[in-house]
C-alpha cells in the first residue's frame, strides 16, 4: 500500500495541474499547470525505478546490489531539460502578447477565429 | 570509402547533417545571404540525398537497422545482454523510409521558397536553424525504433514548429497561434511520455520490438493505447481535436505552413505505427480501427463544413489539410479493422491503406503546393482576405497555373495525383462500407466547390487598381512551386507505379509486425 503512494502522488499532480489548465483565465498560471502536470509524469517516471533500500547505481565499492533503476532516472533527465525549454519558450510567447495586447488573461485572445 | 561510409552509417547521418548545419547556420550567415542561402541548399540537398540512399538501401534490401554506440551497426543484440536490445536503435523498415523520403525532400522545397525574404523580415538565421531542427525532429520520430527517443523527437517537433509559428511576430496574432500549438504540443507529449512510463514499468524496454513481442494487453496496456492515440491524434489535428489547425497554419509564414503539414503527418504516423507494430493483433483492431474511421470521417466532413464559409485562405486551406488528415485515417483505419481476416485483408484491406498512405505523400505535395501559392500571394499582396484579393489571374499567371493544379489534385479530379489515392480509398471503402465511400465522395465534391469559390475570388474578374503593381514572385519561389506542382502531376500520371515501387512495401510493413520484430530481436 505504502508503495502505491508515490504513483498515486504523481496521478494527483496530473490531475491538479489539467484542472489548472482548464479553470485558469491567467496565461502564466496556465504555464504553471503545464509545469505541474509535466512534475507529476517525472515523478511517476522516478517512482517507476524505485526500490526500498536501493542506492545509487554505481557499482564501484557498492555497499549492495540493491540499486535503484538508473534507466528511468535518465529519462527524467531528459524530460527535465525538454520541460524547461518548453516553459521558457512559453513564458516568451505570454511576455510578447502581453506586449501587445496589454492583457494575459485568455479571454482576451480572441482575434483569431472562425 | 567515403560513399561505403555514407551508406553504412545512413540512418545516423539523416539526422547529423541536419543537426550539424541548423546548428553552423548562424555562424554561416555572418557571412551573408547568398554563402547561407548556399549553405541551406546544401545541408537539405545532403538530408534528401542521404534519405534517398537508405531508401533505397530499404527496398532492395529489407529493413535497416542501426544500433547506436555499438561496435557493429547493423547487430541490435550483443551477446551479453541476455538478448535483450540495450542501446538505443533506428529502426528503418519501408513505411519509416518512405516517410523520411518525402520529409526531407518537403524540407527542401519549403527551404528554397523561404530565400526570397520580404522587406519586414529580421531574424533569417534563425529561423533557417529552426527550419532544419524541424526537419531533424520529424525524421527522428519517422526512424526511431525506441518509445522515449520518439518521445525526445516529438518534442524538438513541436519546439521547432512552435517557435516557427510565431515568426511573423509583429502584430501578435502569430503569437497567440503559436502559444495554442507549443501548449498543445507539450500536452501531447506528457501524454506519450506517461505511457511510455506505464510501458516500460511493465515490459522493462524501450524498444518498440521488444513491446510489441511481450505486449499482453492488459489493463495498463489499454490506458497507454489511449494515451499514446490521443496524444498522437492531438498533434495530427485530426477532429476533435483539430481546433489549433487552422490557427496555426494560417498565422505561419506559408514554406513553414507546408513543412508543418508533413510535421503533423509525422504523428499520424505515430498513430499507425502504435497501432500496427506496438500492438498489432493483440488489441481489438476492430473497435480500433473503427475508432480510427470514425476519426477520419469526422475530420473529413467537419474540416471541409468549415473551410466552405472562411474568408482568410490560408485559413481554409488548413480546414481543408483537416479534411484530407480524414481520408488517410480513413484508408488506414479499414486496414486496421480487417487486420485479423486475412481473406478481407488480401481482398480490399491493404489496398485501402495503400490508398491512405498514397495520399499522406500526395497531401503533402498538392497541400504543401496550395499553402506556397498562398504564401505567394501574400508576398505579393500583403493580404490574404478573399473579400480584398481579385483580379491577379493578368498578372501572377504562373501562380495561377500551379494554384489550379493543386486545386484540382485536393478534389480529386484525374489525372492529377489526389485522385489516384482517392480512387483507391473509394473502391476499397466501398467493398468495406459503401456509407462510408460515399461520405468520402461528398467531402470531394464539397472541397472541389470551396476551390472553386477561391479561384474565382483571388484570380478571376477585372485587373485591380491597387495591385496594379503587383508581378510574378521571384525565381526561388517559382522554383519550388513549380517542383511540386510537376510531381504532383507526374504522381497522378503513373500512380500504378509510385504505389508497387515505394507505397504497397510501406503498407506491407505496417502490417506485418513479425517481421518488424524480428529485424530487432532476430539475429544474435
Amino acid at each position: 500500500m505504502f508503495g502505491d503512494i508515490p504513483f498515486i502522488a504523481a496521478g494527483i499532480l496530473i490531475v491538479i495541474g489539467i484542472v489548472t489548465i482548464v479553470t485558469r483565465h491567467n496565461l502564466i498560471k496556465m504555464v504553471m499547470g503545464l509545469a505541474v502536470v509535466e512534475a507529476g509524469v517525472n515523478l511517476m517516471l522516478v517512482a517507476t525505478g524505485y526500490r526500498d533500500g536501493g542506492v545509487a547505481p554505481i557499482f564501484t565499492n557498492a555497499p549492495s546490489t540493491d540499486m535503484v533503476l538508473p534507466t528511468v532516472q535518465a529519462m527524467t533527465l531528459t524530460n527535465i531539460v525538454i520541460g524547461i525549454a518548453t516553459t521558457a519558450l512559453l513564458l516568451s510567447f505570454v511576455m510578447i502578447i502581453y506586449r501587445k495586447y496589454g492583457s494575459a488573461d485568455v479571454r482576451d485572445m480572441r482575434r483569431l477565429k472562425g | 570509402m567515403i560513399w561505403e561510409f555514407w551508406s553504412a552509417n545512413a540512418p545516423a547521418l539523416l539526422l547529423a547533417i541536419p543537426m550539424l548545419g541548423a546548428f553552423a547556420t548562424p555562424l554561416i550567415g555572418r557571412m551573408g545571404k547568398t554563402p547561407r542561402n548556399l549553405w541551406i541548399l546544401l545541408i537539405t540537398a545532403l538530408t534528401f540525398v542521404t534519405s534517398a540512399v537508405l531508401a533505397v538501401e530499404v527496398y532492395t534490401t529489407g529493413p535497416v537497422i542501426y544500433t547506436f554506440g555499438a561496435a557493429a551497426s547493423s547487430a541490435a543484440l550483443v551477446s551479453d545482454s541476455g538478448g535483450i536490445p540495450v542501446r538505443i536503435i533506428f529502426n528503418v523498415d519501408a513505411m519509416s523510409a518512405f516517410m523520411a523520403l518525402f520529409a526531407s525532400f518537403v524540407g527542401m522545397v519549403a527551404a528554397v521558397f523561404s530565400f526570397p525574404s520580404g522587406k519586414m523580415e529580421s531574424g533569417r538565421d534563425g529561423y533557417f536553424a529552426l527550419l532544419l531542427l524541424l526537419l531533424v525532429g520529424i525524421l527522428g520520430m519517422v526512424c526511431t525504433g525506441d518509445l522515449f527517443n520518439f518521445f525526445v523527437f516529438l518534442e524538438i517537433n513541436s519546439l521547432a514548429g512552435a517557435a516557427l509559428v510565431a515568426y511573423r511576430i509583429d502584430k501578435g496574432v502569430a503569437v497567440e497561434a503559436a502559444l495554442k500549438y507549443a501548449f498543445l504540443s507539450t500536452l501531447a507529449g506528457l501524454l506519450v511520455l506517461y505511457a511510455v512510463a506505464l510501458l516500460y514499468g511493465q515490459y522493462d524496454s524501450l524498444n518498440i520490438a521488444v513491446i510489441a513481442e511481450r505486449m499482453q494487453f492488459g489493463f495498463l496496456d489499454k490506458v497507454a493505447l489511449a494515451l499514446l492515440l490521443t496524444g498522437l491524434a492531438m498533434k495530427a489535428g485530426a477532429v476533435p481535436m483539430h481546433f489549433w489547425t487552422p490557427d496555426t497554419y494560417s498565422m505561419a509564414p506559408s514554406a513553414i505552413t507546408a513543412f508543418l503539414v508533413v510535421a503533423s503527418q509525422a504523428s499520424l504516423y505515430g498513430v499507425f505505427r502504435v497501432a500496427f507494430t506496438l500492438y498489432g493483433l493483440t488489441l481489438n483492431y476492430v473497435t480500433i480501427g473503427w475508432f480510427i474511421i470514425i476519426l477520419g470521417v469526422l475530420s473529413m466532413f467537419v474540416g471541409v463544413s468549415m473551410a466552405i464559409p472562411q474568408k482568410d485562405v490560408k485559413r481554409l486551406m488548413a480546414y481543408h489539410a483537416v479534411s484530407q488528415t480524414g481520408y488517410m485515417l480513413l484508408g488506414v483505419g479499414v486496414g486496421l479493422a480487417v487486420l485479423g481476416d486475412p481473406v478481407m485483408l488480401e481482398s480490399f484491406g491493404l489496398t485501402a491503406m495503400e490508398g491512405g498512405i498514397f495520399h499522406i505523400v500526395n497531401h503533402a505535395m498538392y497541400k504543401g503546393l496550395l499553402f506556397l501559392t498562398a504564401g505567394a500571394i501574400f508576398y505579393q499582396t500583403g493580404t490574404r482576405n478573399l473579400n480584398k484579393l481579385g483580379g491577379l489571374g493578368h498578372s501572377m499567371k504562373w501562380t495561377m497555373l500551379f494554384f489550379v493544379i493543386g486545386a484540382l489534385a485536393i478534389a480529386g479530379i484525374p489525372p492529377f495525383n489526389g485522385f489516384a489515392s482517392k480512387l483507391m480509398i473509394y473502391e476499397s471503402v466501398f467493398a468495406f462500407n459503401p456509407l462510408l465511400s460515399i461520405i468520402a465522395m461528398v467531402v470531394s465534391i464539397l472541397t472541389l466547390a470551396s476551390f472553386v469559390k477561391v479561384f474565382h475570388a483571388i484570380f478571376m474578374g477585372p485587373r485591380q487598381e491597387r495591385y496594379a503593381e503587383v508581378k510574378e514572385v521571384p525565381v526561388p519561389m517559382l522554383a519550388a512551386m513549380g517542383i511540386l506542382a510537376l510531381l504532383t502531376v507526374l504522381m497522378g500520371i503513373f500512380p500504378q507505379q509510385i504505389v508497387d515501387l515505394v507505397i504497397s512495401p510501406a503498407a506491407g510493413a505496417l502490417v506485418d509486425q513479425g517481421s518488424y520484430i524480428a529485424s530487432v530481436m532476430g539475429g544474435l
